[in-house]
């Protein structure tokens, strides 16, 4: 019975090295499996995984209308205040106030790319985007406004 | 046919007509000192490359290819930057011991250079107990760790070079038995005699599943023995930084990571000499054809060639194995190999009585 198992466990530990050495044996055998990206050399031509994050935006359609509603959910998730909501009233035909964006501010050097805003907001108003070549002279230009200037937010959006 | 006996030969008749006797010697003696070093020299290059490049296609990465053509002088430009730099010793090291161990590293793996027989009659020291010798000197490897981690007054070098110790007097049994099967069958201790033995077929086929099984576990020994992963508890860079090279830089850092090295060459080329056949073609039955065409190809390139195989599947186990906790460590020598390997030489011991093997 303690033979057995003796015996057994080997087999199984040996089987189990096998399925690992079988595995990098067949990476190093497949070099198409290569994942590595020579940067600078394939600028033009470079292939980033679908999940990459680079930096929130806010997309717009042709119309120039966005989909923020203005209801800072994005500002309570983020967990380093890198995103300030400056809302005001806009006044509707039927005569009511209704709260939208007058600016979306979004700080980028704060930014952790954790993508907790994009998660929290319920209207999917923000996105990450691909870009990531931020590096530039003056501090300022991280801090961005996401929306548009003279945008305004999409019909049935609530 | 290209061959280095030949040119050794060659070599000692030519200085034989100049010089006398004794002058013959120390010049031979001169001459194979500084082929023995250049030959280190361009095995690490080779070696580190070597490992490097594995290590990067295993991890689906592209390894180091900016230096020269693909990256192939990636190993030139590595030595140039560690001689350059600054060789520190900490305040608190014995600096005696602490400048000596790397030294001593090196010395011992030059000396484990000298029976092997890398070709046909091509050989620094033919010496009749070459096996004995070879597991006897290995052992000593120990001895530059544990003085590493001594000497370098750090706790992390001393833990490594504690846990390099036990690895490596527990290892060595099973390395030792592992190799004796192979001293049974071939009724000899000398490297030349194990080879001339393999003649007719190399022993790993030769001698059925007990020597298939000592092969296995002569490779996992040796992997042990020369600190690699899996078996890195020596250096295990995510627990102890780097274990008992943790103090060294520059040159003497190097002397460490060149004489791993040259451990794992040498042991892969024991491995080639006892299991594959050393330098002896590979040969078929009564296929004479085969046969002529393998024996077209230099002793030294098979040589060669079975110990690079050799090298490739120690990485092969490196760049794919998680490293062993101590307990883990022990148990597998002391509760599987041991008895394996003890049960396994009854079995060898049985078939060389009996004749059984080919």
């Amino acid at each position: 019975m303690f033979l057995a198992r003796y015996i057994k466990s080997i087999f199984q530990a040996v089987r189990s090295l096998w399925i690992g050495m079988r595995r990098t044996g067949y990476y190093f055998s497949h070099h198409k499996e290569i994942i590595t990206q020579q940067y600078p050399d394939n600028r033009e031509t470079l292939q980033l995984p679908e999940r990459f994050k680079g930096e929130v935006v806010m997309p717009h359609n042709e119309q120039n209308e966005h989909r923020c509603t203005g209801c800072t959910a994005c500002e309570l998730a983020c967990p380093n205040g890198t995103i300030k909501v400056i809302t005001k009233f806009d006044i509707t035909p039927e005569g009511k106030k209704k709260k939208a964006i007058d600016k979306l501010v979004y700080h980028l050097e704060l930014c952790t790319m954790c993508n907790l805003c994009v998660v929290a907001c319920p209207s999917d108003a923000i996105v990450m985007a691909q870009t990531f070549e931020h590096s530039v002279f003056d501090r300022n230009q991280l801090t961005k406004i996401l929306n548009n200037p003279g945008s305004k937010i999409m019909e049935g959006v609530e | 046919m290209f061959s280095l006996s030949g040119i050794t030969t060659a070599l000692h008749d030519w200085l034989s007509g100049r010089f006398s006797e004794a002058w013959v010697m120390l010049i031979e003696m001169l001459l194979a000192g500084i082929a023995v070093i250049s030959f280190f020299a361009i095995l690490g290059l080779v070696l580190v490359l070597m490992e490097r490049k594995v290590s990067a296609w295993m991890q689906i990465r592209l390894g180091p290819n900016r230096v020269g053509p693909k990256g192939m002088l990636q190993s030139f430009a590595d030595t140039l930057k560690l001689l350059v730099k600054e060789g520190m010793t900490p305040n608190g090291a014995d600096k005696l011991l602490f400048n000596m161990a790397p030294v001593m590293a090196m010395v011992i793996a030059m000396l484990l250079m000298a029976p092997i027989a890398f070709a046909k009659d091509f050989q620094l020291w033919d010496i009749n107990i070459g096996v004995l010798y070879i597991s006897a000197v290995s052992s000593l490897s120990v001895i530059s760790i544990l003085m590493a981690g001594w000497a370098s007054n750090n706790k992390y070098s001393l833990l490594g070079a504690m846990r390099s110790g036990a690895q490596i007097v527990s290892y060595e049994l099973s390395a030792g038995l592992a190799i004796l099967t192979i001293v049974v069958l071939s009724g000899s201790l000398n490297m030349n005699d194990i080879v001339m033995a393999q003649e007719n077929g190399w022993w790993i086929f030769k001698g059925h599943i007990p020597v298939i099984i000592a092969f296995v576990i002569f490779i996992i020994a040796v992997t042990a023995e020369t600190n690699r992963a899996p078996f890195d508890l020596a250096e295990a860079e995510s627990e102890l930084t780097a274990g008992f090279h943790t103090e060294y830089s520059g040159m003497k850092f190097a002397l460490f990571f060149l004489a791993e090295y040259v451990n794992v060459f040498i042991v892969c080329a024991i491995g080639a000499t006892l299991f594959l056949g050393g330098w002896m073609p590979f040969h078929i039955g009564n296929w004479d054809g085969f046969n002529r065409v393998m024996d077209f190809i230099p002793s030294s390139i098979w040589f060669l060639g079975k110990t690079f195989l050799l090298i490739f599947l120690i990485m092969w186990f490196r760049w794919s194995f998680p490293r062993l906790r101590i307990d883990q460590l022990l148990n597998l020598e002391w509760k599987y190999l041991l008895p394996i390997s003890m049960v396994n030489i009854l079995l060898v011991a049985a078939i060389a009585i009996l004749g059984w093997h080919f």
